[in-house]
């Protein structure tokens, strides 16, 4: 079975189809972009260049679009899948290795972080305080995560079921993680390198949008330990 | 009758003409007109009748009986706010899943379109 790539995209029209060709060079896959509502060429672009496009009719936010992508997964019967961001942060030499570590079954959700190897993009400041306190968060909550707000993330089957039935809204990652752990989903990191984005916008923008963020994931995986499993 | 009771019945009475003419011309669904036809009713009594509000606040320990007026409006304004919140929350939900089938929809669609033969 062919994996496939998805790619959550929200007005990336200058840089989707670089990143399609990109992935293409390096591995053998089926491509699909969630197109969230674009108000640019994000979802013609793509399909020229030969993805499958989902579009939602209006902007619905990362978290849905990648649940939307892990849905269309489980339907037509993919058994791996491995996102990529639509702006090029994700260095898709590396789609191989998490592959592989998914179809040796050696876990369940495979997710880069650009903090194992120090190399490449390491964001800014602000984020990266975030990062850490976040880091922090997430050991109390019994995972240790290096990177818990990467998205590039590689899930077999079993994580796309529990992931497709139930995805957070808003800024995902960090509470997916959280998520997929209490259903009993193997987690392990692989060490990426990441790219600061050319162009178009990061879904974390601006000081007080990092504020928003980390309040409201903080207050979610507090709240969430509350829900029943 | 003080200027303050005729200003607290002017404005219950209007909150209750408003929110039943809405209701009655389909502007306001009756699902969200519950809290501000309590709130409408339940201020417009405490106003017109000065005794019924003198003997709650009594009850309450309010020591400016008007001043109730204002803690009730309050305690209804924030559970009509609540409760939209809630609702919003659901909505919010709701398109989130209406969006995301359309999009799965289109795809199928799309590729019947490309095998024909397919039924």
């Amino acid at each position: 079975m062919r994996p496939l790539v998805i790619i959550p995209a929200f007005n990336e029209a200058p840089t989707i189809v670089g990143v399609i060709t990109n992935i293409r060079r390096h591995v053998d896959a089926d491509i699909a972009v969630i197109d969230d509502g674009s108000e640019d060429d994000t979802a013609r672009l793509a399909r020229e260049a030969g993805a499958v496009v989902l579009r939602h009719p209006c902007n619905l936010g990362i978290g849905a679009a990648v649940q939307t992508g892990y849905v269309y997964a489980l339907r037509a019967g993919y058994d791996l899948v491995v996102r990529q961001d639509g702006d090029g942060q994700h260095d898709p030499s590396h789609i191989g290795r998490f592959i592989e570590l998914l179809a040796s079954d050696q876990a369940d959700i495979v997710v880069g972080s650009r903090f194992l190897a120090r190399e490449g993009y390491q964001s800014t400041l602000v984020r990266r305080l975030g990062i850490f306190i976040l880091g922090i968060v997430s050991s109390l909550v019994g995972r240790s995560v290096t990177d818990p707000t990467s998205g590039y993330w590689g899930v077999n089957r079993r994580a796309l079921e529990v992931l497709a039935k139930s995805h957070p809204d808003d800024y995902p990652e960090t509470e997916a993680l959280v998520v997929a752990a209490r259903s009993g989903c193997r987690v392990r990191e692989l060490p990426v390198i990441m790219y600061a984005r050319t162009a178009g916008q990061s879904s974390i923008g601006g000081t007080i949008y990092a504020g928003f963020y980390m309040l409201k994931v903080v207050l979610n995986l507090l709240i969430g330990r509350l829900r029943p499993r | 009758m003080h200027l303050l009771q005729v200003l607290a019945v002017t404005a219950s009475s209007t909150l209750l003409v408003f929110v039943v003419e809405a209701v009655r011309r389909s502007k306001l669904n009756s699902r969200y007109a519950i809290l501000w036809l309590g709130a409408g009713v339940v201020l417009l009594g405490l106003s017109i009748y000065r005794p019924l509000l003198d003997w709650v606040a009594r009850a309450l320990g309010v020591s400016y009986p008007p001043s109730l007026l204002f803690l009730v409006a309050f305690l209804f304004l924030l559970s009509i706010v609540l409760h939209y919140s809630l609702v919003i929350s659901s909505h919010r939900d709701s398109i989130r899943r209406l969006g995301q089938a359309v999009a799965l929809l289109e795809r199928a669609l799309e590729e019947q379109r490309r095998a024909p033969g397919a039924t």
